[in-house]
């Protein structure tokens, strides 16, 4: 009880990102993340940031490059099709270092799709959110107070290594109210010595005597653009060895484990509660990030025992499937469990899918 | 302990209310996980709106369950439509001002509360969601009815003049949701 409150997803997010010294969001309304803007327009004067209602999704994009560029906390939201156009933004902020967090509350696709909650986003988040093979670090909340406590952290991530980190939330985490427990509040001092520090790197107006601030998308020499490269690429492996996160249930003695992200990992976990009152031997892997993947949870599994693996996702065709592959190289057979479109997965299905595996055998 | 709820009507009829209130107090005087998941699209007045509450002792799975412990249904459409979603042994409140089909199985509970006649006696269609409240407080008591009261004059005290209103038709609900219980 104590410090809580009932909050929904997309307002909890605006709020701890104002926590975390976010004072600056430019965004444009998409269905279901409206309400991150709609919080952001009132709570960024109160905290002396900014809020801009770009008229784009382009816009709002290059808005944060330019505000993440001069060294400020900045963010922007939208949702799957809203995102695609955001995508050669985001590529700028990830080529010319810029750091920004930035949330996509998936929805239905491909196309406008539908507004309510799926998980069809996979590919563009972890593998191309834009052009030139960039990564990201990306956060995968299954709970309203979990989407809080990433989007605090996910300003110190963007901030540490210069890079757009995104926070994939889904219809679900957005809209739904739960209990949740607030971090502590930057204060104005510290919100300003965040960003003196950047004043390194940052366009803030540098004197003369001072090293200038440049930030470049590209380069001119082939030889620049390979070395930044080089150095991005060093970058993102360094993630795979200190910045995953993962929640592991029950590996040692399972039979069957689950894979399964957000909200189709919450109801995973459900169902493994009834499953193993059952005497079934179910275990999960639960990635937090699904960028960097957790690869080694994979080798913690049991092979001896362990019939299949089950991804379970809210996307048809399935795209987690093929981390989750290259993560069990073919020690086990691998399943799945989909649904689509906006529909989600129920209990039931994932329930009725684990019987028939461990009664009949995987496909 | 996990206890799904739907509650399901006519937009404009304060269906999202009833369930944010319910889930609002659950939060504020119990230690239990609680979800409230608005179902979203074209919801708007005169067309069908419903909200989910789950209520657990665990982490809430999925919040919005495809079968539910208790429905509430504020009109004819919403019973029809999802009186084959409540689980055998399950309750379905129905404002029976409106709501003129049955439930068409025996093995789950109806309880009908007039909802919308009485909120007319009380002079506003207004309140019939806060009456739908008390009387599902008062038939369950899932939660101690003065910490559900204050949290319905928390979120809508801001208009002094609805404070009496609310309160009168939170108490004229928990007496019939009492009454109904008893009998």
């Amino acid at each position: 009880m104590s410090n809580k409150v009932f909050m929904k997803g997309c307002e909890a997010i605006a709020e701890a990102a104002v926590r975390a010294g976010c004072r600056f969001y430019a965004g444009y309304p998409i269905t279901p993340q409206n309400e991150i803007p709609e919080y952001m327009a009132r709570r960024q004067p109160q905290v002396g940031g900014v809020f801009v209602q770009g008229e784009s999704e382009i816009a709002s994009i290059n808005m944060v490059y330019g505000a993440g560029a001069g060294g400020t906390r900045s963010m922007t939201s939208s949702s799957s099709v809203g995102i695609s156009l955001k995508s050669e933004g985001i590529s700028y902020c990830a080529g010319a270092k810029v750091p920004m967090v930035y949330v996509n509350m998936q929805r239905g696709g491909p196309g406008v799709g539908t507004i309510q909650a799926a998980q069809q986003d996979y590919f563009q988040a972890t593998k191309a959110s834009g052009n030139g093979g960039f990564k990201m670090i990306v956060l995968a909340p299954s709970t309203v107070q979990e989407a809080v406590d990433m989007t605090y952290q996910a300003f110190d991530l963007a901030e540490r290594d210069r890079s757009p980190v995104l926070i994939l939330g889904d219809g679900v985490i957005g809209t739904i109210m739960e209990p949740v427990v607030l971090p502590e509040m930057k204060s104005d001092e510290e919100v300003a010595a965040m960003k003196a520090a950047n004043r390194e790197w940052a366009i803030v107006g540098h004197s003369r005597d001072e090293k200038r601030g440049f930030l470049d998308p590209g380069y001119w020499s082939t030889d620049m653009q390979e070395a930044h490269c080089i150095e991005l690429d060093a970058m993102y492996r360094s993630w795979e060895e200190n910045d995953v996160q993962v929640e592991e249930l029950s590996l040692d003695d399972a039979e069957l484990v689950f894979v399964a992200y957000g909200t189709s990992a919450r109801i995973a976990r459900s169902a493994i509660e009834l499953l193993r009152a059952d005497g079934l031997k179910v275990g999960m892997i639960r990635p937090k990030t699904l960028s960097p993947f957790p690869v080694k949870s994979f080798d913690k599994i049991n092979y001896q025992l362990c019939k299949c693996i089950l991804d379970i996702e809210m996307s048809i065709p399935a795209q987690m499937l093929f981390d989750v592959r290259l993560a069990v190289k073919e020690r086990c057979a691998v399943d799945t469990c989909l649904r689509s479109g906006g529909n989600l997965i129920e209990r039931d299905d994932i329930i009725r899918k684990a019987r028939e595996i461990l009664n009949g055998g995987a496909e | 302990m996990e206890l799904n709820l739907m509650v399901a009507g006519f937009g404009g009829q304060g269906v999202m209310m009833v369930g944010k209130l319910l889930s609002q107090a659950t939060c504020d005087s119990t230690d239990y996980n609680v979800t409230f998941f608005p179902s979203y699209g074209a919801q708007q007045r005169g067309g069908t709106a419903n909200c989910y509450v789950v209520i657990s002792d665990h982490e809430v799975g999925s919040p919005k369950p495809n079968i539910v412990d208790q429905l509430i249904v504020m009109n004819d459409v919403s019973m029809v439509k999802f009186r084959t979603n409540v689980k055998s042994g399950g309750i379905i409140f129905t404002n029976s001002s409106l709501v003129k089909s049955g439930a068409e199985r025996d093995d789950v509970t109806v309880v009908p509360i007039p909802v919308t006649e009485m909120a007319m006696e009380l002079g506003s269609l207004k309140v019939l969601n806060i009456v739908m409240l008390g009387a599902y407080i008062g038939y369950t008591q899932l939660i101690d009815e003065n910490l559900v009261l204050d949290c319905i004059l928390r979120l809508l005290g801001k208009k002094p003049e609805f404070i009496e209103l609310n309160k009168k038709a939170f108490s004229m609900g928990l007496e019939a949701g009492k009454k109904a219980k008893a009998a």
